[in-house]
C-alpha cells in the first residue's frame, strides 16, 4: 500500500495504483488519478465511472462485454476512452478493485 | 544487478490456432482479447480446422470432442463413456451445455467475440494455404477477417522486440 495525495486528502492505494477503499472515491480524485496517465476525463468517462461504481457496489462481476452492453459506450468507444486498459483503467478511475476477469 | 534483470514487457503476440474445437479456438480468443484489454497488440491466425472459426457458416456452431476426450467428464465429475459420445446428438448436447456455461461467465459466441478483439484493434487472419486447401475464400469467412496471408507474411508482421508466436 502507497498513501497517495489526491484532490488535497491522503489517500491510500494499493502498488498498482487503485483505491484501497473505494469510498475515498470522489470526481475530483478520479480527474488526477486519469491525469496522471494522461487522460483528461470527459461526461462519457464519468458515465462509465458511475456505471461501473453501480455494478461493483451490486456485486456484479464486471468484464468488457458488459459495458458495452451497458447502452453508455460500445467496446469501440470503450477502447478509445481507456486506451490500452478499457476496463483496467476505468476500474482504476471509478475507485474499484482491479478487475478479476478474463474477458 | 540492473543490467541482468533488464525488463522486456511483452509488446505484441501473434497467436495461431490450427484447431477447429470451441476449447480450442476459445483459447485463442480468450487470449488475444485478452491481450488486446492489456494494451498488448493481437493478431490471430486461423489456420487448417481453425479456419471453422472465422467460416461464417461454421463459426457459431463449433463443437467440443466427446470421443477419446479423457478429460471430459459428466455433471457430477465421473468419466464420461467414449462410446456414450458417439451417440448422435450427444456431442451437440455436450456442446450446447458449454456454450451455456460460457455465456453465464460472460464469454460470447465467437462472432461477437470477434467483434470484441477487432474493436480493441486486435487483427484476424487466415492461412492461404489452409484455405486454398479446403478451397475457401474471403467471401467465406467473416469480415473481421483482414486478409488471407502466406506463412512469410505472418513471419514479417512478426517483427519487433517484446514479440511472442504463440501456438494454441
Amino acid at each position: 500500500m502507497v498513501q497517495k495525495n489526491y484532490a488535497g486528502k491522503q489517500i491510500e492505494v494499493t502498488d498498482e495504483g487503485y483505491l484501497a477503499n473505494p469510498e475515498d472515491w470522489s470526481k475530483e480524485v478520479a480527474t488526477e488519478m486519469a491525469k496522471e496517465d494522461g487522460i483528461e476525463l470527459s461526461e462519457k468517462h464519468f458515465e462509465v465511472l458511475e456505471y461501473l461504481r453501480k455494478e461493483y457496489k451490486a456485486g456484479t462481476p464486471l468484464s468488457i462485454r458488459k459495458v458495452g452492453k451497458s447502452g453508455i459506450v460500445d467496446i469501440k468507444g470503450l477502447y478509445s476512452l481507456f486506451p490500452g486498459g478499457p476496463l483496467k483503467l476505468s476500474s482504476k478511475y471509478a475507485g474499484i478493485p482491479k478487475p478479476a476477469s478474463c474477458v | 544487478m540492473s543490467e541482468v534483470t533488464k525488463e522486456t514487457p511483452l509488446k505484441k503476440v501473434m497467436i495461431i490456432c490450427a484447431k477447429g474445437t470451441i476449447e480450442d479456438v476459445y483459447a485463442a480468443l480468450i487470449m488475444a482479447n485478452g491481450a488486446v484489454m492489456e494494451g498488448i497488440e493481437a493478431k490471430l491466425f486461423f489456420t487448417f480446422f481453425g479456419l471453422d472459426a472465422i467460416t461464417k457458416k461454421y463459426m457459431n456452431k463449433l463443437h467440443t470432442s466427446t470421443v477419446g476426450n479423457p478429460a471430459l467428464r459428466m455433471p457430477g465429475g465421473l468419466p464420461f463413456p467414449t462410446l456414450l459420445g458417439a451417440i448422435p446428438g450427444v456431442e451437440a448436447g455436450v456442446s450446447a451445455m458449454m456454450k451455456k456455461e460460457m455465456d453465464r461467465l460472460d464469454v460470447p459466441p465467437v462472432d461477437e467475440f470477434l467483434d470484441m478483439i477487432t474493436a480493441g484493434g486486435g487483427e484476424i487472419y487466415a492461412c492461404k494455404l489452409a484455405a486454398d486447401m479446403f478451397k475457401l475464400t474471403k467471401e467465406d469467412f467473416s469480415e473481421h477477417v483482414k486478409d488471407i496471408i502466406t506463412v512469410g507474411e505472418l513471419y514479417s508482421m512478426s517483427g519487433g522486440e517484446g514479440t511472442q508466436i504463440i501456438f494454441t
